[in-house]
């Protein structure tokens, strides 16, 4: 199969590959999987006081696809409100990367990823 | 015969995920011969393309019952669950988390010293997390607990992913 521009370009120059450290209080992580293909992806969040985003990493194990669709989100994100990067939709990711149909489902991964890092913020700062 | 049937039925074993593999080599082989093409170049054109067909069904029958993994999914698709084809389903954190290490842990071992020790020792331990992972398929499946099974296969299908990555680091170590 052959894949866009864009999803080469961050498979060979993934941005933003990286851990920060969960147990800070003002970082999120979002962790999620698809068995299907058995990717795995972490992709974390660093907030600032103002609900902010101020940094983002992430690491993932799967196909093309799939890293790039969370390197492309860990750009996105930075300056997003926790708002904003929590609507962010699977198909905008989709379309800036031009997935093929069989490969929505890495973009929904990403965007599953985000929203599970910004609900872990949320709750540590609720607790 | 009959392709309506399921699998196990099609090839005579008892709908179980514990299968003994030397009867299903023995049943396997006796349908192979039974539906061999030779038997059928006499016959019609219409039962020549039936045996074809049995025999495919057959050759996916044998497939799928040969593997655990395989096994389990095909086990739950009996029973209405679909586990093959899901891509986002919510997987329990923590068990995210060791897969996420499992997998670094492999991505280091290049750089060790003794990478094939360290290979052979990860393999050595997500087999038998997988075994583990099967035992407990098996009572859940045994007791009905369909969707508690199914948890289970998505967790088998990521370690089974990591063999294949495992198997294929093997292979660029030694080559």
């Amino acid at each position: 199969m052959a894949y866009s521009e864009k999803v080469i370009d961050h498979y060979e120059n993934p941005r933003n590959v990286g851990k920060m450290n969960d147990k800070d209080n003002n970082v999120g992580t979002g962790m999620v999987g698809a068995p299907a293909c058995g990717d795995v992806m972490r992709l974390q969040i660093q907030v600032s006081d103002e609900g902010i985003i101020e940094d983002a990493k992430f690491k993932t194990y799967g196909c093309g696809s799939a890293i790039a669709s969370s390197s492309l989100v860990t750009e996105w994100v930075k300056g997003m409100s926790l708002e904003e990067a929590a609507e962010l939709k699977n198909t905008t990711i989709a379309e800036e990367l031009a997935l093929p149909p069989v490969k929505i489902h890495c973009s929904v991964l990403a965007e599953d990823a985000i929203k599970a890092a910004v609900a872990d913020y949320k709750e540590k700062q609720d607790k | 015969m009959d392709i309506n049937k399921n699998y196990f039925e099609f090839i005579g074993l008892p709908v179980s995920f514990h299968i003994d593999q030397s009867a299903l080599a023995d049943r396997s082989r006796e349908l192979q011969k039974t539906l061999h093409p030779d038997r059928y170049a006499h016959l019609s054109e219409r039962e020549q393309r039936m045996a074809v067909q049995y025999m495919s069904f057959l050759n996916e029958g044998v497939a799928t019952l040969r593997s655990p993994l395989l096994r389990a999914q095909y086990l739950l698709q009996l029973n209405g669950i679909d586990t093959m084809s899901e891509s986002s389903t919510p997987i329990d954190p923590m068990f995210l988390m060791q897969q996420m290490e499992l997998r670094e842990q492999l991505e280091d071992i290049p750089e060790q010293d003794e990478p094939f020790e360290e290979l052979e020792s990860l393999q050595a331990e997500v087999s038998q997390m997988l075994v583990a992972f099967r035992e407990q398929f098996a009572q859940q499946y045994q007791s009905d607990a369909f969707e508690k099974a199914a948890e289970t296969v998505r967790k088998m299908q990521f370690l089974e992913k990591l063999i294949v990555e495992i198997e294929r680091l093997e292979d660029r170590l030694d080559g």
